[in-house]
């Protein structure tokens, strides 16, 4: 983890809006969310299950189902460049080239009836001017570099043959492997055991600094965030209520959700036994999202008719550090 | 002062599943997903498990309630040994499991209501007229209201589905529940409502708890006993605060290093475990994790016989040359 002064942006999310089309009618998954990238940087994204993390990692890459989800409203400029303007053949150069993908379940990207080696040697014949020949040799080059041992022989084997952890490291060389400016990594390590999560969190760290590449790493676990990421953004319900430098960010939340689930984690140095605090009910469903603040009812403070009405405002409350500042949740 | 009850001991206990092979699906080698298992655990305590995927923890969980059969080995139950193939109505009583997944474990079709009626027609535990009175009360004890008797499952949150499959579990007024990963499918912001239902229900009716989780601060916040287990093996057992305080066996230290804390200021060393979780099929000789690990002392492990050896008052260690230095 690093802190760069003034670096670039290289990625950047203006005002976001996503809508499915369900049988109960229309409903807004993510609201004008909001996020920059910056170069050489981890941005992590974090928050309950349902809040709009993946929708946001698949609106960047234009891969939401269709024709259920669209984007309603927004930009997505990857350096000058707006994604959304781009044709589909434009957007497949970019995917696996200047963007790579690393989700949580890494059977779902690998084919299962296709040798590991080839599956990473497409991406090569697909992106850069490279004979077939050349495409295997490096295909089992990234292989290494991904931390196989006996890269050429395994090259020669199918995704069943290995176990989770192995394949999400296949994953990685292909996402990889064109060293794209952006990895997006979707809860990368939720379906592994927390010994295998330290060796592939820890890979991704150093190819990611090797190569100086970007990284927006989704997850819902607190510890993931502050051990590996720069800058931390905070959903909830379709929208981001905090933003912050990952040090500011556990050391003075300032939201009442950010601080709810801060408190709801057991720590390793906690009291054995104490009650734990918890955040009271559940995260609303989409189709009964308000205008104003949404963490109003689970916040157990009573909320003024007009902080349900409007939007509050996101406010930089200092230097970095943003909140949606609804007035009762970041009253401290 | 009471003296301090054990409700449950394992002595050696073993499962192991065959693997088969070939054209004639003949057994070609067995699967040691338990191997050697020996505890024991006290009234009204929480006795956490903790150790990798398919390093046998299901599976033992299964054997304590009947679900797998043990190979070998024995169970008592306050101090009496469990038949496995012929348990008493009594011990189906008192021992209850907790799945993790509260969707698969409840049935779709029936009302919450049904669901925990179910066991007590099955075990004739109260008349006809009793049984909405005895639903409800199980309901407030797990912080449910009386209405979501008339509701079916797939209406709840998913926090809401593991407090009903806790209000089952609770039916039968039982003396030790299993609980699998209950808190491991739900947001953190539910998993602590749910742990603390647990803490309560511990409290006010002197339940004893198997636990296990995957999640070691969890573990560490509820259990009074933690066992380390290691393919198909208990590699280290002592009282909670000393397994993290004070830990002996490698693999308890490297596990324990792996966890991602959630305060940016701790820098502290991580110890890597190459290679992939073993597997228990055909383990390999002597120390697992030594033979994982490459240790150098790794082949003395082979010569010899490992047992648990005291380190400290109720603290045990698989003894090993090369994971364990004393
Ligand atoms: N194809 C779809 N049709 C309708 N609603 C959808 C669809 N995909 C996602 N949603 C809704 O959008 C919201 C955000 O979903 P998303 O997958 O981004 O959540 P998430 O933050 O990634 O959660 P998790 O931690 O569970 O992965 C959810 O309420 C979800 O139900
Ligand atoms: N019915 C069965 N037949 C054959 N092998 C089995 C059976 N049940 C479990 N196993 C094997 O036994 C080993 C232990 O499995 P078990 O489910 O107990 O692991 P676990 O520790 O609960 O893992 P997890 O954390 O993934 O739930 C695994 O290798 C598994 O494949
Ligand atoms: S305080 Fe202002 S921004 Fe916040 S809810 Fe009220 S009117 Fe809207
Ligand atoms: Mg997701
Ligand atoms: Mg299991």
């Amino acid at each position: 983890m690093r802190h760069k002064e003034n670096s670039q942006t290289l990625l950047q999310v203006r005002d976001l809006s996503v809508s499915f089309t369900t049988d109960e009618g229309e409903v807004e998954a993510l609201d004008h969310v909001s996020f920059d990238v910056a170069q050489g940087e981890i941005l992590g994204l974090v928050g309950e299950s349902g809040c709009g993390k993946s929708v946001s990692a698949f609106s960047v890459m234009r891969l939401l189902p269709r024709p259920m989800g669209r984007i309603t409203n927004g930009q997505i400029l990857l350096e000058s460049q707006d994604l959304l303007t781009l044709t589909t053949e434009e957007m497949r150069k970019v995917r696996g080239n200047e963007i790579g993908m690393i989700f949580q379940e890494p059977m779902n990207a690998l084919n299962p009836v296709k040798k590991i080696g080839d599956q990473i040697a497409e991406v090569f014949l697909l992106h850069q001017d490279v004979s077939p020949r050349q495409a295997s040799d490096l295909a089992v080059g990234m292989l290494a570099e991904v931390g196989i041992p006996d890269p050429a022989n395994r090259a020669l084997e199918y995704p069943h043959q290995l176990s989770g952890g192995m394949r999400q490291r296949v994953v990685i060389a292909m996402a990889l492997a064109c060293k794209p400016k952006l990895i997006i990594a979707d809860e990368p390590t939720t379906a592994l055991d927390v010994t295998v999560q330290a060796q592939i969190l820890d890979l991704l760290q150093n190819l990611q600094r090797k190569n100086g590449s970007s990284v927006l790493l989704i997850t819902h676990d607190l510890g993931v965030i502050a051990e590996n990421c720069d800058q931390v953004c905070v959903m909830y319900a379709g929208r981001i209520v905090e933003r912050a430098s990952t040090q500011a960010l556990f050391e003075n939340p300032i939201h009442a959700y950010t601080r709810g689930l801060l408190a709801s984690i057991p720590r390793m140095d906690g009291v054995p036994k104490n009650k734990l605090t918890t955040i009271p009910g559940i995260v609303p469903a989409l189709s009964q999202l308000v205008q104003g603040c949404r963490f109003a009812q689970r916040s157990g403070r009573p909320h003024p008719a007009s902080t349900l009405q409007c939007r509050p405002p996101f406010k930089e409350v200092t230097s970095g550090h943003w909140v949606e500042a609804c007035p009762v949740c970041t009253k401290i | 002062m009471k003296q301090k009850q054990e409700v449950l001991k394992l002595d050696q206990l073993c499962v192991h599943f065959p693997v088969r092979g070939g054209v004639f699906r003949r057994a070609v080698g067995s699967c040691r997903a338990v191997d050697g298992v020996s505890l024991s655990i006290t009234r009204g305590q929480t006795f956490g498990l903790v150790g990798e995927s398919g390093c046998g923890k299901s599976t033992l969980a299964k054997s304590i309630v009947g679900l797998v059969t043990p190979t070998s080995g024995s169970i008592f139950f306050q101090g009496n040994q469990i038949k496995s193939k012929l348990l008493t109505a009594e011990y189906r009583k008192s021992v209850q499991m907790v799945f993790q997944d509260p969707v698969e474990s409840l049935n779709a079709r029936m009302t919450v209501g049904a669901i925990l009626e179910e066991p007590l027609i099955i075990h004739r535990l109260c008349r006809k007229d009793e049984r909405s009175k005895r639903v409800a009360k199980l309901l407030d004890q797990v912080g449910l209201p009386e209405s979501a008797a008339k509701r079916y499952p797939f209406e709840f949150s998913g926090g809401q589905r593991q407090r009903i499959g806790v209000a089952r579990a609770l039916a039968l007024e039982p003396e030790l529940l299993v609980l699998d990963e209950p808190v491991s499918a739900l947001d953190v912001s539910v998993q602590s409502q749910v742990l603390n239902l647990l803490m309560d229900l511990q409290a006010q009716l002197g339940l004893t708890y198997f636990l296990i989780a995957h999640d070691l601060a969890v573990v560490r916040h509820i259990s009074d006993v933690i066992a380390v287990m290691y393919l198909g093996k208990i590699v280290e057992i002592g009282a909670a605060t000393d397994i993290y305080a004070n830990p002996k066996h490698a693999y308890t230290k490297a596990l324990l290093s792996s966890i991602p804390i959630p305060d940016p200021s701790v820098k502290k060393k991580r110890i890597l475990i190459p290679g992939d979780v073993p597997s228990p099929i055909n383990p390999p000789q002597g120390c697992a994790f030594g033979n994982r690990m490459n240790a150098p002392d790794y082949p003395k492990s082979i010569e010899q016989e490992l047992k648990m050896e005291k380190v400290g008052v109720g603290h045990w260690v698989l003894a090993c040359p090369c994971c364990v230095h004393m």
